[in-house]
């Protein structure tokens, strides 16, 4: 493994794992496709020597396709989940104008039970949780 | 034999594809129905020989020798779970035939429940890392698809925190799968545990601490369950059914495969305490809810913590255990997912606030949630308590008292959380807006009805039938504990 593939690497995967950790969904998407291809290259650059294609009858050093085959695999897996992940963000979009993902309701409605019973220090009524 | 190991995973995949020729509903139904009884039955007749001659079944793909063949493997845990998750698809789809939800009118419903039971069954069957990761791939894929099928705003909430956790899961899978290679040259089963013994330790440790975190997403262990009770309760009753009952195990059916297989006996005290923490928490979250669906999320990973612990306890007895409990959680959380959809279509609505008064107009439905519920807490003579004991018995075994303290009291708080749903659901006074004389929330649904009486009966037979599955169970785990044989088997020396 080259020094200059681990660093492509390593740069792709913190690219990926900060647009991660953004709300809004397409950077959530555009950090999915970049940390898919740091993987992608990682399995390449780790699995196998540079050489010759491996063809029956070449001779010296073949590189190993098994990788290869491993990597086609996935970049066509993560092609699909990135065409996935674009078509919620712009159902998302349609539905409600912006492409952020937003809290569960009943997250929402827990929390807010929790506000209440410390403002008014006594048991949290029936009908607060109803929404 | 061999090459009916790859028909459980083809048949579902093939039917897929044709499905997808025509739009027309009726045709797709028959389909899937053929395909799923043709693939029980040759899932049923794989296991009986597994069963009775003890040996692993092995397919090599496209006719490779040894290791360079896409192997597919059916030891005695592998074939009865493709037993149980193909029951429990065919009788799920005859829920959802009867459900007439707007999902199942889609065109695209049916062929991509197909695709979710392929991967299953696959991801079962896999004999290597790789193929595993296709099978999650084609598996996840799918329930992105069935989550978020109606599209609505709730679907699209939840289903986008489901998708991008999952993805998450799957990147650190494909890192695991890549690093494995560059560090062993293989990814086959058969090679990987000779291989991964001769690595250094730091390394070993770093790869198997890897899988643990991506099959622990999938299996929804403390502390990477938060993703599961703001997911599923948003899905069509009938897809989060078949999410709570299989898509899950499958999960700790890899935890299993990595604990016994790729790195037999380590990181156990880590595994053991992750099962503990999550039978707690998962126990603690169900309490504070005020929904049906949410509590039973809450109890799947509550459910889980159990079959962790009696993995991180380790040996015989308790990876017996493990596997018990893995056959008995799948109909038994599957069946309270039916009747939580069977209520949900008759009050629409699943908030334990608006529905009450259940058992006044239909007993039966109160006695199809009851048996499951109290199974799930472990009453006896259900197959829960027999699941139970035996973890417990282990755990007492090996002096792990924390341990069984901890899931003695979770089994208590689940039966307390079980009651709650009782209470709030079952009993009290039927709504004033319906005459309290309406006894047809079953008579109206038949084959709903039909569907859900099938799972029960399912769980009272595997009660029933205690003795003999147990006996398998220790077979299985007998088995698995012998990697040396499946290992020769694998590779075909």
């Amino acid at each position: 493994m080259s020094v200059w593939s681990l660093v492509l690497v390593s740069v792709l995967f913190g690219v990926g794992a900060y647009l991660l950790m953004d709300r809004s969904l397409t950077r959530i998407a555009l950090g999915v496709g970049a940390l898919g291809n740091g993987v992608n290259v990682l399995i390449i650059s780790a699995g196998s020597d540079v050489g010759e294609a491996p063809i029956i009858g070449r001779d010296g050093t073949l590189t190993d396709p098994l990788p290869q085959a491993l990597v086609l695999t996935a970049i066509v897996i993560g092609f699909a989940l990135l065409t996935f992940l674009m078509t919620l963000a712009w159902r998302n979009w349609t539905i409600s104008g912006n492409d952020e993902v937003e809290d569960d309701v009943e997250d929402r409605l827990v929390a807010r039970r929790a506000e209440r019973t410390a403002k008014s220090g006594d048991q949290p009524h029936h009908e607060d949780v109803t929404p | 034999m061999s090459t009916l190991v790859a028909l459980p995973i083809l048949i579902p995949l093939i039917t897929a594809a044709v499905m997808l020729l025509t739009r027309n509903l009726i045709v797709q139904r028959c389909l899937s129905f053929v395909a799923l009884s043709l693939s029980l039955t040759i899932a049923v007749v794989l296991l009986v020989d597994v069963w009775g001659s003890g040996n692993i079944v092995v397919a090599r793909l496209g006719g490779w020798p040894g290791s360079f063949a896409i192997t597919l493997v059916a030891d005695r845990l592998a074939s009865v779970l493709v037993v149980v998750a193909m029951a429990v698809t065919l009788v799920v789809l005859l829920f959802a035939l009867g459900q007439q939800a707007a999902d199942e009118h889609s065109s695209y419903y049916h062929p991509v429940y197909m695709a979710l039971t392929a991967g299953i069954a696959q991801a079962f069957l896999a004999g290597d890392l790789f193929n595993l990761f296709v099978a999650f791939e084609i598996l996840l894929m799918a329930s992105y698809v069935l989550l978020t099928l109606e599209g609505t705003s709730e679907q699209i909430r939840s289903g986008t925190t489901y998708v991008v956790l999952n993805v998450i899961e799957s990147l650190v899978l494909v890192t695991a799968v890549g690093l494995i290679f560059a560090a062993t040259g293989t990814v086959n089963f058969a090679e990987l545990p000779e291989r991964l013994a001769e690595l250094p330790d730091g390394v070993r440790t770093g790869l198997h601490l890897l899988l643990l975190v991506a099959f622990g997403i999938k299996a929804a262990v403390f502390p990477l369950f938060f993703w599961l009770p703001d997911s599923y309760p948003t899905a069509p009753s009938s897809a989060s059914a078949v999410f709570a009952g299989l898509l899950t195990k499958v999960g700790v059916y890899c935890l299993i495969r990595v604990q016994t297989l790729l790195f037999p006996g380590e990181l156990s005290d880590l595994v053991m305490i992750v099962g503990i923490a999550t039978m707690a928490i998962g126990v603690i979250g169900a309490i504070s809810q005020q929904d049906m669906k949410r509590i039973l999320s809450f109890h799947i990973i509550s459910q889980i913590g159990y079959m962790v612990f009696g993995l991180g306890i380790g040996g015989a007895a308790a990876i017996a255990a493990t596997v018990f409990y893995l056959i008995h959680h799948i109909p038994v959380k599957t069946s309270l997912f039916l009747v939580e959809g069977i209520i949900e279509r008759d009050s629409g609505t699943s908030s334990l606030d608006r529905i009450s008064g259940l058992a006044r107009r239909s007993p039966m439905l109160a006695v199809l949630f009851l048996l499951p519920a109290l199974s799930l807490a472990g009453f006896p003579p259900l197959s829960g308590f027999l699941a139970k004991f035996a973890v417990v018995r282990a755990g007492f075994d090996s002096q792990q008292y924390v341990g069984v303290g901890v899931a003695l009291l979770v089994s208590m708080l689940t039966l307390v959380s079980m009651a709650k749903i009782w209470v709030g659901a079952f009993w009290g006074e039927a709504e004033p807006a319906r005459p309290s004389g309406d006894v047809g929330i079953l008579r109206h649904q038949r084959s709903m009805a039909a569907a859900t009486m099938l799972l029960v009966a399912m769980t009272v037979a595997i009660a029933a039938a205690a003795g003999p599955l147990y006996e398998f169970a220790t077979q299985a785990a007998i088995q698995m504990l012998d990697v040396a044989t499946y290992v020769s088997a694998v590779r075909g020396s």
